[in-house]
């Protein structure tokens, strides 16, 4: 074999290698960050362990491949028990997103639809806390939640009018950590969707609903003037595991 | 007259299978999960398919609620006329792979005198226990101490699977699944 040739296998080795961590996820170091959401009454600091993350939402056509493989959450065959009656409306037929939306975000999928596909993809959903780890970060600082420039920027993006086709993904510059569209596209599942246990009434911060949670009672809010994460919050904590919304699309971590 | 029993029987068994195929489209039992009861035997959420069963979410070293979910539903069962008690079943799914194992919930179930032929205690991995607390609509987060912080359901499921009471209320029957019970 010469030189050239082994240098080719080489490279093609190299290739397979990276592919087993593939190209679309971002590895996201371990590290502890002040969370919106404590861990325990006092303690305001949450810590993640190191994992990867989709670097873009997933999009109509994965979810079509999903859907092609796994035909109980065809729009037509899945269980109401699993999806309200709005899942996958918007697209052309029981197995096929419309035509030009391939590459737009999946949204109109429930909790248990978007934990299935990352399930089937040999991944999860990732926790809010690796969410809030990653969506801390602008494009150059792994936290930026302290700069009320940033704040704004994303305040904006709430603020401008939904309406018409949704962007494609991936047109997002890529954050400190390579991910792309945490902010500016849509919502996104968490797994533990049913942790949120905010009060609707952070006056009883003090005085746990102990009828309705066991142990400290509901979780009260940190940085209270981080509006755009406390909308986050509001959002996931209104959603059932079954509900669909228009704005509501996922990405997996692993 | 063996064969024609034998063929009925088979038949009975291929409806069997049919009827679960076809679950009310708001059944709980289109769930496919997997939990192991307290004498280490696998089961699936429909382990008390064809009976009315109340079904929580709890976990062993809890210390303060946790025995009030069982004591509640003791009264529940005392609540219903005897006729319909000896249908009813209980299903209790722990927060905690980690320290509620098959042989912990047997030292629970023995420790509460709690009868095996129509309660189970149930073990579920981390994965599973997120998706039926999601159906069951219940709300838990593990505190850093290894103490689950959670919301407090009891759910009566019809013999098909399906929502037909929720309660909240500890320390007492419900009077709302009572009257659902009785019906």
């Amino acid at each position: 074999m010469s030189t050239r040739w082994q240098l080719a296998l080489a490279t093609l080795l190299m290739a397979a290698t990276a592919a087993a961590a593939p190209a679309s996820r971002a590895p996201v170091p371990a590290g502890s960050f002040e969370t919106i959401l404590p861990p325990a009454p006092g303690v305001t600091s949450a810590s993640v362990r190191a994992f990867a993350m989709d670097r873009v939402p997933v999009t109509n056509a994965g979810f079509a491949r999903f859907v092609a493989a796994h035909p109980q959450w065809r729009r037509d065959r899945v269980a109401r028990v699993f999806a309200d009656a709005g899942y996958l409306q918007h697209w052309a037929s029981d197995a096929a997103p419309a035509a030009g939306s391939a590459r737009q975000p999946v949204t109109r999928v429930s909790w248990f639809a978007a934990n299935a596909y990352c399930e089937a993809q040999g991944a999860r959903l990732p926790t809010w806390y690796e969410w809030e780890r990653v969506s801390a970060a602008d494009k150059t600082r792994a936290d930026a939640r302290g700069d009320p420039a940033w704040r704004q920027q994303i305040l904006d993006w709430y603020a401008r009018p939904a309406g018409g086709p949704l962007p494609d993904v991936g047109r997002g510059q890529p954050n400190y950590f390579g991910v792309r569209d945490v902010h500016g596209l849509v919502w996104e599942w968490v797994q533990d969707l049913g942790s949120m246990m905010v009060s609707g009434d952070n006056r009883e911060q003090g005085d746990p609903d102990l009828k309705k949670f066991c142990g400290s009672g509901a979780l009260s809010l940190e940085q209270k003037d981080n509006y755009a994460m406390l909308m986050r919050i509001a959002t996931l904590s209104s959603m059932q595991a079954s509900y669909t919304s228009t704005t509501m699309g996922f990405r997996c971590v692993k | 007259m063996r064969q024609v029993i034998l063929g009925l029987m088979m038949i009975c068994g291929a409806l069997a299978a049919r009827a679960a195929d076809g679950d009310p489209p708001r059944s709980l039992y289109h769930l496919d999960a997997s939990l192991i009861n307290q004498s280490g035997q696998p089961l699936g959420l429909d382990v008390y398919r064809g009976h009315p069963v109340l079904v929580t979410m709890f976990y062993g070293s809890c210390q303060a609620t946790c025995p009030m979910i069982i004591d509640t539903l003791r009264a529940t069962e005392r609540a219903v006329p005897a006729a319909q008690r000896a249908g009813l079943r209980v299903l209790m799914i722990s927060f905690d792979p980690q320290r509620d194992t098959p042989a912990a919930l047997r030292a629970i179930a023995a420790e509460r005198h709690i009868d095996g032929a129509r309660w189970t205690l149930a073990h579920a991995d981390a994965a599973t226990v997120r998706t039926v607390a999601a159906l069951l609509n219940i709300q838990y987060r593990q505190l850093p101490s290894g103490e689950f912080n959670h919301s407090t359901v009891i759910t009566l499921l019809s013999p098909r699977g399906e929502i037909e009471a929720t309660t909240s209320s500890l320390g007492h029957a419900d009077p709302g699944l009572i009257a659902q019970l009785r019906e």
